[in-house]
C-alpha cells in the first residue's frame, strides 16, 4: 500500500507526515509522530480515549483517517498546557483526584476543554452526557464531573 | 486500498462506477471505519466526498432546509432555525453516538448504512425527507423511506451516493418528536423507537399527522393507518388508542438479546403516543 504524504497542523506546529491510506489518525500520532497521549482503548469510537480536536471539533482519532486530515488543525492532549504551565482542566483533575488509572484521562480532558468553550457554565447534567462517550472503569465519574465544574468555575473567574 | 478526493460528483460517480473490487464512500466513517478495523469489509477504494460543495452546508431553500450529506449532527444541533423547524429531526439525528460521534456523522450515512435501529431515518420519514441522489446517470430525487431497503441494503445503484438531503418547508402550527428506548440513558442502539410529525388548525385539531416506527421491522417503517387515526383529532384517548394499534399492528420485530417480540412491539406504541403529545405541544396545541 502506496504511503500518502499529509500536511497538517498539529497543536499549532505544520506537521508532515507520510501514512498509508487505511491508517488511523491515532495510529499516525502514536506511531509515527511520538504523540502518544491520545489512547487507543477500543479503536471503535465507543471509548473516548483517543479523542482529540479536528478543526476544532472533538473526535474519535481512531475514526479518522490519517489522509483524511490534510489541511486541517488537529489539538491533541500534548498542545493543552502552556509550556510547563498546566491548562487549569489539567491541574484540577490532579488536585481533585479525578484519576485513578489515567488511561481515559487525555481524553477526557481534551473533550472536556471542548465542552467548555462551547459552553462554560455547564449543569452536572450537561457534563454527563457531554462525556458519555469518555469511558472510565476507575473513578466512578462522579469526581471527574466534580473536577470539571471546579476547573470552570476557576476558568469563568479567570 | 486507494484513498481518492475526487473534484466533482460526476467524477466521484465515474470513479465509483468503474471500481472492480469494493469500494466505500466516506463521510463521517463512524460505520465504515470501525468495519475496516473489525476486518469486516476490505475496500479496494475509499472516495471522500466531504471536500465537494454543499456537502458541508445547511442552506435554506424553499422555506425548508437542504442539509449537505457530509453535515455532521452536531451542526445540525447548533443551527437555531433548523432545530426550530424540525426538533424532532435533530433530536434523533443527535442521539446516535457521543458527543465525538456526533461531530463526524451524517444523516445521510446513517440511512445508507441502512439499520433497521437507524436513529435519525423515523423522523426523516415522518417528515417527508427527500434524498439528492448522484450517480453517473445523473442526479434524482428519492424520498428518504425508499432508501433502505432492509438491513443493510439500499437502493443506491453502482456509483450513487447521497449529496443532500431536503426537509420541506412547515406550516405555522407544526411540530415533530422522536423517541426510542434503550436500556440506559445514552450511547446505545434503538430496541424500539417512533417519530411522529403534526400539522395542526387554529382550534388545536390535527390536519395531518405522519407516524413511523423504528428497530420493529426489517426498515424503518412508515405506519399509515396511525397517521391516519389522530387526523381530525386532539389527540383525545380514543383516537390515540386507535394510532397505537395501528403501530402495534405495523411492527414485526424479531426477538432477541435486547428486546423480545412482545416488548418491542408495545414499547413501539408507547412511544408513538409519547411523541405524539411532544409533536402537539410543540406544535402549539395544549393539552
Amino acid at each position: 500500500m502506496k504511503n500518502i504524504q499529509v500536511e497538517t497542523t498539529i497543536n499549532g506546529d505544520a506537521t508532515e507526515f507520510l501514512c498509508a491510506p487505511d491508517e488511523s489518525l491515532l495510529d499516525v500520532l502514536r506511531d509515527r509522530l511520538g504523540l502518544t497521549g491520545a489512547k487507543e482503548g477500543c479503536g471503535t469510537g465507543d471509548c473516548g480515549a483517543c479523542s482529540v480536536t479536528l478543526n476544532g471539533e472533538v473526535v474519535c482519532s481512531c475514526l479518522v483517517l490519517g489522509v483524511e486530515t490534510q489541511g486541517a488543525e488537529i489539538g491533541t492532549i500534548e498542545g493543552m498546557a502552556n509550556g510547563e504551565t498546566l491548562h487549569p482542566l489539567q491541574r484540577v483533575f490532579i488536585e481533585e483526584a479525578a484519576l485513578q488509572c489515567g488511561i481515559c484521562t487525555p481524553g477526557i480532558l481534551v473533550a472536556a476543554k471542548s465542552l467548555l468553550e462551547k459552553n462554560p457554565d455547564p449543569t452536572d447534567t450537561e457534563i454527563r452526557y457531554w462525556l458519555a462517550g469518555n469511558l472510565c472503569r476507575c473513578t466512578g465519574y462522579d469526581k471527574i464531573i466534580k473536577a470539571v465544574q471546579v476547573a470552570a468555575a476557576e476558568m469563568r473567574g479567570a | 486500498m486507494k484513498y481518492v478526493k475526487p473534484d466533482s460528483f460526476d467524477a466521484a460517480a465515474q470513479l465509483l462506477r468503474d471500481e472492480q473490487g469494493i469500494a466505500r464512500i466516506l463521510s463521517g466513517g463512524t460505520d465504515v471505519l470501525v468495519m475496516l478495523k473489525a476486518e469486516m469489509v476490505e475496500p479496494d477504494l475509499m472516495v471522500d466526498l466531504k471536500h465537494l460543495p454543499g456537502m458541508q452546508d445547511i442552506v435554506a431553500e424553499n422555506g425548508g432546509f437542504r442539509i449537505g450529506a457530509a453535515v455532521p449532527t452536531a451542526r445540525m444541533g447548533e443551527h437555531a432555525a433548523l432545530v426550530a423547524m424540525w426538533p424532532g429531526v435533530v433530536e434523533g439525528a443527535e442521539l446516535i453516538g457521543s458527543t465525538q460521534v456526533q461531530n463526524r456523522a451524517t444523516m445521510a450515512g446513517n440511512l445508507c448504512t441502512g439499520s433497521p435501529a437507524a436513529d435519525s431515518v423515523p423522523a426523516m420519514v415522518t417528515a417527508g425527507a427527500v434524498a439528492r441522489l448522484h450517480g453517473p446517470d445523473g442526479v434524482r430525487d428519492v424520498p428518504v423511506g425508499d432508501i433502505p431497503t432492509g438491513p443493510g441494503k439500499n437502493i443506491l445503484a453502482k456509483g450513487e451516493f447521497i449529496t443532500s438531503i431536503y426537509l420541506p418547508a412547515r406550516p405555522e402550527r407544526a411540530g415533530d418528536a422522536y423517541l426510542r428506548f434503550i436500556p440506559r440513558t445514552e450511547m446505545d442502539i434503538a430496541v424500539s423507537s417512533a417519530a411522529v410529525s403534526l400539522v395542526l388548525d387554529d382550534a388545536g385539531v390535527v390536519t395531518d399527522a405522519n407516524v413511523a416506527i423504528g428497530a420493529v421491522a426489517p426498515t424503518v417503517r412508515l405506519v399509515a393507518d396511525a397517521g391516519a387515526a389522530i387526523i381530525g383529532s386532539k389527540l383525545d384517548d380514543d383516537a390515540v388508542a386507535k394510532m397505537v394499534a395501528a403501530v402495534e399492528a405495523a411492527c414485526s420485530p424479531i426477538n432477541d438479546k435486547r428486546g423480545t417480540i412482545a416488548f418491542r412491539t408495545t414499547t413501539a406504541g408507547v412511544l408513538a403516543k409519547r411523541a405524539a403529545h411532544i409533536a402537539y405541544i410543540r406544535a402549539g396545541g395544549q393539552s
